[in-house]
């Protein structure tokens, strides 16, 4: 009789799912069988009981090879790192808890760092568009009751977060969407023919990089003005038609991804796609969210918030918070060689940075805290890996729409193995030893 | 843990009587004692000081979602701002929406113990409780929305005061709340088709239920339970010219209803930033807006168990935070500065605007003006207290200010002759010209801490320097019968006090602080008798319609609330 542990959260992406059952060994030590989560959510509770799974901390040696060492040793080893270090960057954040976050803020507070996570390479434009203007938003259980009008702009659920529409966006029947996905008008915005392009009742296949453009013509539609007859790869015709949709609705929310925080304008597309439904409000009532990855990024942006002021991009290291995105921030701090220390938590940038600051990264003294071998582990002085959040320790999560969530513990972790916490919490103590030495 | 004894201090208590008196106040194990029974104390030298109990805020957006979206979306709001700790201290930053420590500081500096975070939105409890827990020094309760909560709508609809009681007592448990807030009863919900409730007899889009049925229920609601806060309410209509008449329709729910509980609380309704509530006339413009502050007060100087904060405006640039989600909309449109809004599935809105309240203008100054009134037309101190509804009308950091306004005429001439560009025309519009009352030390008393501590039914705990209370003592550098020539002395001295004793521990010593002390998160636990219809209700909501699942909605854990303070009451009888 396997034991069942419900209402688990999945510690995966920005969409949280908080309904998983995972089926447990009778004694409760190994996990069976995910129910509920996507592939991609329950390789990650599967994989976590991986049998050549690292335990124990790794230094590099000299000759590239690698040692194990106790978790007092690295976390020493870390600490010292950290203190010496003039301007150290502690990058990552992403896929942790909250409580973790809060005691790497005590960290990098202490040591002066440059805090930075992976809304860098992400959203962090869109942290910078609502800077600008705002952002008129509604939790994912509001779209679902009430949302008759759906846009994906630049994002690809059904790959990306692949619950998104079962659970939030377009199939569920809600107090006022009682009909469910025949409920709902879908447009998906997307130079690719994506799968989630594939379902949508509206395709509007954008000419690459022309997002801005294309939120601009809505706005000159939605107010009833005169446009070009070509916009973007897009007749007037079909502008028109969407302008219409939008307006016509009960209830309208955009979506939107990497396809249009990255591509040409940057920030100033998210900007002009809040304004697109901050206009919309005029006439009906419409939300915007952004499609956040990794499953609490958003929390990180939160717990600095309160602690800081600010979301991202933190500077410490004059011993008050300073935020300037495009020189706080992480890749153009190693591109410009300004750092002499590099601590990773939750997050990969040995695969998500540009190799131009991987490279940098490779040169410098580094920790890498991580359950996995990763290609940051692998260029950094020091692997620590840890239990996993979600899986084998509890802790806070906030949702893509902010909404907090208590991801549970499922299985011990390994034998001897810490959790980022407590670790945090070692080098924490160990730096202000250090401190109060010197 | 150390006795401490204040000194040759001037004391002021309304609750014992207390008037400037030399008294010295002892404190042993956390707790006021009389001056007896101290052995061996620490002395504190109050000599030409003026000592009260520490001051507790009955409303303040100071942690939670729409709180750190106002910080995060306002980089501006720190700027040449943010301080390196020192000492204890860790790292500040922010004017309008401070930090989480930011907040502690002031608060601590201005003689606080305990303060009331005025808008939980139940389902983002977690997140206010985490930055409640961050928040070191004072105590700190937090007050769930409930004016716009799809349970509480559907059952209004039918009076159903019992399975009204039965929900807000398993929200409470399940978010550590500690009262009931309603925040544009109605209209929140009607946001979330893009409309709104503007008088009290407006009907709910499809939930067929008015504001009225809403205040009045929740109300009952509130005293069935007996919980030890009353009902709080933010009123339909808030900041609109001409609103006056809809804040008396809606305190009027109130008429003839008796207060319930344990706790010494005397009033069943408290409307909170009163000024935003009290304007005449059809627009802004100075041809017709006119103050309404006397006629609101007066109202509620003939009744017995109704209650305010002021809400008075600072005129600072600060960031609007509000439940209100329609009047943020509305906000942005006059200023069309940047416009956050989050609709909270089932329960509640809240938007936020960044707002510059212009002293070179007649509003700003009319509502400057009105949310003194509030102050001044009260007879019983006792039901009015002072808040800057912080940051609405004015940043937290503000409070000593306007303490110096409602003190001193002198004060408030100097603003109307000289930093209001519209003084005389405000003067007209307004009563401040007729008002040359000034409220004294033991007023202030009343309104900052006796008041307020009371009809949060914690006049147990807070608000005097009875024996048996909480050892929680501020001391101010004010001479009261020196310093009186200047009224900038009162605001100085107000922002920083000399010490402040918490839970009997030094915190604030000769200005500095010096301990993060030992905080508590204030919640109510309510049991009522077993209702199947309400949890069934409840499982079905959750199951159908809600985006967590129910186990995953209950805030639990030490993360959270790590030192948590129940308060019981029991509504099973
Ligand atoms: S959609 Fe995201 S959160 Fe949900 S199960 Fe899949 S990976 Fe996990
Ligand atoms: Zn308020």
């Amino acid at each position: 009789m396997a034991k069942i542990v419900t209402d688990v959260v999945c510690p995966f992406c920005g969409t949280l799912c908080d309904d998983l059952e995972v089926a447990l060994s009778d004694d409760g030590k190994e996990i069976l069988e995910v129910y509920n989560a996507c592939a991609i959510g329950a390789t990650k509770f599967l994989h976590s009981q991986a049998s050549d799974r690292l335990t124990r901390p790794q230094k590099k040696q000299e000759d590239g090879s690698w040692k194990e060492v106790t978790y007092d040793e690295a976390a020493d080893y870390t600490a010292k790192m950290l203190v010496d270090a003039k301007k150290p960057l502690m990058y990552g954040w992403s896929s942790t808890s909250c409580s973790a976050q809060g005691v790497g803020a005590e960290i990098g507070e202490e040591v002066g760092a440059c805090m930075d996570n992976t809304a860098t390479v992400c959203h962090g434009s869109t942290l910078i568009a609502v800077q600008d203007v705002g952002v008129p938003s509604a939790t994912l259980g509001e779209i679902a009751n009430r949302a008759d009008r759906v846009v994906f702009w630049g994002c690809n659920p059904a790959h990306a977060h692949p619950r998104h529409m079962s659970r939030y966006s377009i199939f569920p029947r809600g107090f006022f969407t009682g009909k469910g996905s025949k409920s709902r008008q879908m447009i998906v915005v997307d130079p690719r023919n994506t799968d989630t392009a594939k379902m949508a009742d509206v395709h509007l296949q954008l000419e690459q990089g022309h997002d801005y453009e294309l939120l601009s013509a809505i706005r000159v539609a939605i107010r009833g003005e005169k446009l070009p007859d070509v916009v973007a790869g897009i007749s007037k015709e079909q502008i028109y038609e969407v302008a219409d949709t939008l307006k016509s609705g009960r209830f309208a929310v955009i979506f939107f991804g990497m396809g249009v925080t990255h591509s040409l304008g940057k920030n100033h597309n998210i900007d002009i796609a809040i304004s697109v439904t901050r206009d919309l409000n005029d006439y009906t009532k419409a939300a915007i969210v952004p499609m956040r990855g990794h499953y609490n990024v958003t929390g990180s942006g939160q717990v600095w918030g309160w602690q800081f002021g600010f979301p991202f991009c933190l500077d410490l290291t004059r011993g008050f918070a300073r935020y300037n995105p495009g020189d706080s921030s992480s890749n153009d701090l190693l591109v410009r060689d300004e750092l002499d220390a590099v601590f990773v938590l939750g997050s990969d940038p040995g695969a998500h940075f540009p190799v131009r600051s991987v490279k940098k990264i490779a040169q410098l003294p580094s920790v890498c805290i991580d359950p996995h071998i990763t290609p940051t582990s692998a260029v950094s002085k020091m692997h620590v890996p840890v239990a996993f959040v979600g899986v084998e320790v509890g802790g806070c999560a906030y949702r893509m729409d902010n909404v907090p969530i208590e991801t549970k513990k499922v299985v011990e972790p390994p034998e001897g193995m810490l959790t980022d916490e407590e670790f945090l919490q070692l080098v924490l103590n160990r730096v202000r030893e250090l401190k109060g030495a010197a | 843990m150390t006795d401490y004894l204040i000194k040759n201090g001037f004391v002021f208590d309304p609750v014992q009587g207390i008037n400037g008196d030399k008294v010295d106040v002892a404190i042993k194990d956390g707790k006021i004692v009389d001056a007896g029974d101290v052995t061996n104390p620490t002395i504190i030298d109050a000599t030409g000081m003026t000592v009260m109990a520490a001051a507790v805020d009955i409303h303040a957006h100071v942690a939670g979602p729409k709180v750190n979206m106002g910080r995060n979306f306002r980089p501006e709001d720190k700027l040449f701002n943010c301080t390196a700790g020192s000492g204890m201290k860790r790292m500040e930053g922010g004017f309008s929406v401070p930090t989480v420590l930011r907040t502690a500081y002031l608060y601590a500096r201005m003689g606080f113990g305990f303060s009331m975070e005025a808008a939980m939105p139940p389902l983002y409890a977690r997140h206010t409780h985490e930055e409640i827990r961050d928040t070191p020094i004072i105590d700190q309760g937090a007050l769930p929305v409930f004016g716009n909560n799809w349970f509480v709508l559907e059952y209004l609809k039918e009076n159903e005061i019992e399975n009204t009681a039965a929900y807000i007592a398993w929200l409470l448990n399940q978010t550590k709340g500690f009262g009931v807030k309603c925040v544009n009863p109605g209209g929140t919900e009607s946001w979330g088709w893009g409309l709104n409730c503007e008088t009290v007899d407006d009907v709910v889009p499809y939930f067929d239920v008015t504001p009225r049925q809403i205040v009045s229920g929740l109300i009952e609601a509130n005293e069935y339970l007996g919980l030890p806060h009353c009902m709080h309410v933010h009123g339909n209509s808030l900041g609109e010219p001409g609103n006056y008449g809809i804040t008396l329709d809606t305190l009027k729910i109130a008429e003839g209803v008796k207060p319930q509980n344990d706790f010494g609380r005397e009033v069943v309704l408290h409307n909170t930033h009163l000024q935003f509530h009290c304007y005449g006339g059809e627009s802004y413009a100075s041809k017709s807006f006119e103050s309404k502050s006397k006629e609101v007060v007066n109202y509620i100087n003939s009744v017995d168990n109704i209650s305010y904060d002021l809400g008075v405006v600072t005129l600072d640039e600060t960031t609007t935070m509000t439940a209100d989600g329609p009047f943020e909309h509305h906000l942005s449109h006059m200023n069309n500065l940047k416009w956050a809004n989050t609709d909270v599935e089932l329960e509640t809105g809240s938007g936020i605007v960044p707002f510059i309240y212009n002293p070179k203008t007649f509003i700003a100054g009319a509502q400057w003006a009105i949310g003194l009134e509030c102050g001044l037309f009260i007879k019983d101190p006792m039901r009015a207290y002072i808040t800057t509804d912080a940051p609405n009308a004015g940043p937290l950091c503000r409070y000593p200010r306007v303490y110096k306004w409602l003190m001193s005429a002198k004060a408030r001439d100097d603003m109307l002759d000289n930093t209001l560009k519209y003084g005389d025309k405000i003067r007209e519009r307004c009563y401040i010209g007729e008002l040359d009352r000034e409220i004294s030390l033991y007023e202030l008393a009343m309104m900052t801490r006796a008041g307020p501590a009371k009809t949060l039914g914690l006049s147990h705990m807070f608000g005097s320097l009875k024996p048996g209370l909480e050892g929680d003592v501020a001391v101010y550098p004010y001479n009261p019968e020196t310093d009186t020539d200047d009224p900038e002395k009162i605001e100085y001295a107000f922002g920083n006090a000399a010490y402040l004793i918490k839970g009997g521990k030094l915190i604030v010593k000769e200005g500095e602080i010096v301990d993060m002390g030992n905080k508590r998160t204030f919640w109510v636990n309510a049991k009522v008798n077993e209702n199947p219809m309400v949890e069934r209700d409840i499982s079905e909501k959750f199951r159908r319609y809600y985006t967590v699942t129910q186990n995953n909605y209950t805030v639990e854990g030490p993360h959270f609330v790590p030192n948590p303070y129940v308060i019981e009451v029991d509504a099973t009888k």
